[in-house]
């Protein structure tokens, strides 16, 4: 089946052709532009004073002008809030990782009683919506001490991401050819030393994907940290966002140059990885 | 000696599927069937009391004052997945449409119209309440600069725009997601259907309505239930943007902030009651389940297979 973008169609008038896809593209262009603009007067507001916003809102600023950033540096609690992000996001992608791998490769690689049945378990999680379920969460952080502890969040991301990357995960290591894993085990490899080096070196590029489609979510998630964390010290970006928005509320230039911050690490990395990010992100709504 | 490596082989299987399941098990299977069962009881604060069958059910639905917030937010949710249904994904689709066509450029508008998406709808929530700011908002400011002063007004600060400006808020968001679907839909469409297609007619309209839609059928089926889905779990960009309350005077509130504001309380509802709240959130559960069942099932009888 071969792709099928940019045919040139074969007995339209040429003028024809040229007027729609002109339109197609001013709608493009006129489209690009809504979604990039926001972005643009977000960070050239972050340069600017109060007076200025009101003034020439959509001016370019003065970029040596970073005394609205060094006040959110300086005054909040905003490295904190970042570093948090970091600890959060990684433990749980790691234990999301590691976790989803296991289950995928028990249930692609071994034939076992039960597996079918796993596989619907896991993928049952995909649809529901756990924030229905925040009530009693609520009260299994509190009996399990882990209110105000990273741990509750790591946890339910954990298990949050578990369905997705089960399911993107077995698919994949289905699709991998036995001959090599059929070699090492005639020559003795123990099963755990077949999965380790030498079917999981094979799977990376559907971590990626998997990853990609929870480090997102997670990383930008408010709902769980609201009812879970109220210690000012262990807030995630998010949640922290909502502390210092209110502090600074009619400091415009610093309430932009806070969610430039906040916005900034992500914004960057998806400019880098933008492929990896679209395939990771659809990965569940595209067979 | 196969008995012994038959256990040996059961107890692997076990180590690698046992974690992932207990962490699945704890963390959403207990939390969800328990959330049904805390429906049925009176609570206490944190306290559990009597079982009291269907009553927290019967005051949310039929009880005054919750009976009228309840019909408010659940209005607010329905007209949310119309707009979005709209703005979204049928935004989402001409876009794609659009890119499918490879014109130079298509690159860069596929990585602008996702950009977004990748942002925190708290980003995006507090973004576009300053963006709405009466006096300091570019929409405003936009508007005084092109003549249409009579145009601005405090967007989220009366009833008849709020809703309708969280609901432009949350399109520019996420709108590209369903372009992004829809395009890769569009990309599998095999070559010779459209070969075909362009023999028996010029007419762009004809391709699309007759080729191209119900070809991405199984892209739409999939848009439309996330949508939906989201549309009734609806809390972030509204809670940031209008309060807890749905300000003001509730037209912005819907059934996501509702269930939170019974759940844990706040200054204006006071108390909180998790009797009350976890029979919300089984209703919506309930709703949302039911709802998005039947969309799948209809939706997938009118995919083809290519």
């Amino acid at each position: 089946m071969t792709v099928a973008t940019a045919n040139p169609p074969q007995h339209n008038s040429l003028l024809g052709t040229l007027g729609r896809d002109g339109l197609i593209q001013i709608i493009l262009i006129a489209n690009t532009f809504i979604m990039l603009a926001p972005i643009v007067i977000m960070v050239f507001s972050a340069f600017k004073t109060n007076p200025e916003i009101f003034q020439s809102p959509f001016s370019i600023p003065d970029f040596t002008h970073v005394d609205n950033f060094v006040r959110i540096w300086t005054e909040t609690n905003f490295l904190r809030y970042l570093i948090n992000s970091f600890v959060v996001t990684g433990g749980a992608m790691a234990l999301v990782l590691t976790l989803g791998t296991m289950a995928a490769y028990a249930i692609a690689r071994y034939e076992f009683f039960g597996a079918s049945f796993i596989l619907l378990f896991f993928l049952a999680g995909l649809t529901l919506p756990l924030k229905l379920a925040i009530i009693p969460l609520f009260m299994l952080m509190r009996d399990l001490g882990l209110l105000n502890n990273q741990f509750s969040l790591i946890f339910v991301y954990t298990a949050m991401g578990l369905p997705t990357t089960v399911f993107i995960m077995t698919g994949f290591i289905r699709s991998l050819p036995n001959e090599l894993e059929d070699a090492a085990r005639m020559d003795g490899a123990s099963e755990a030393r077949i999965m380790w080096a030498i079917m999981l070196p094979l799977v990376r590029p559907a971590m990626v994907i998997a990853g990609i489609q929870n480090v997102v979510p997670i990383w930008n998630d408010f709902f769980f940290p609201l009812v879970f964390i109220q210690n000012d010290n262990l807030k995630t970006l998010p949640q922290g966002l909502t502390t210092f928005m209110g502090e600074y509320s009619t400091d415009y230039g610093v309430l932009y140059s806070g969610l430039t911050l906040s916005a900034l690490p992500i914004i960057i990395i998806y400019i880098l990885l933008s492929r990896q990010f679209i395939a990771g992100m659809t990965a569940g709504a595209i067979k | 000696m196969a008995k012994l490596r038959m256990t040996g082989r059961g107890l692997w299987i076990t180590t690698l599927v046992a974690p992932p399941l207990a962490f699945v098990a704890l963390f959403i299977v207990y939390p969800i069937i328990a959330a049904f069962a805390y429906a049925f009881f009176d609570w206490q604060g944190l306290l559990r009391g009597e079982f009291v069958g269907f009553a927290n059910f019967h005051q949310v639905l039929f009880v005054e004052p919750y009976a009228s917030w309840t019909r408010n937010a659940f209005t607010h949710n329905i007209i949310v997945f119309f707009a979005l249904m709209v703005l979204q994904n049928g935004l989402g689709f001409l876009l794609a449409y659009g890119l499918w066509r490879g014109l130079p450029g298509a690159r860069f508008h596929r990585i602008a119209v996702f950009m977004p998406v990748v942002l925190s709808t708290i980003i995006v929530g507090y973004l576009w309440k300053l963006f709405y700011h009466p006096l300091f908002g570019p929409v405003n400011q936009v508007l005084r600069g092109i003549g249409l002063d009579q145009l601005a007004q405090p967007w989220l600060g009366q009833s008849s725009t709020a809703l309708w400006a969280l609901i432009i808020a949350n399109a520019w968001h996420l709108v590209g997601f369903p372009t992004l679907v829809f395009l890769a839909g569009m990309q599998r469409i095999p070559t010779e259907i459209l070969d075909a297609a362009r023999m028996e007619t010029e007419s762009e309209w004809v391709k699309i309505t007759q080729i191209v839609w119900p070809l991405v059928a199984p892209s739409a089926t999939i848009v439309f239930v996330l949508l939906f889905v989201g549309a009734f779990n609806w809390f972030e960009l509204p809670y940031i943007m209008a309060g807890l309350d749905g300000s003001p005077f509730g037209s912005t509130d819907v059934l996501g902030l509702y269930f939170y504001r019974t759940a844990f309380g706040n200054v204006s509802a006071g108390t909180q009651d998790f009797g009350l709240g976890s029979a919300l959130a089984v209703l919506i559960f309930i709703f949302i389940a039911a709802v998005a069942s039947v969309i799948t099932v209809r939706l997938r009888a009118r995919e083809i297979q290519v």
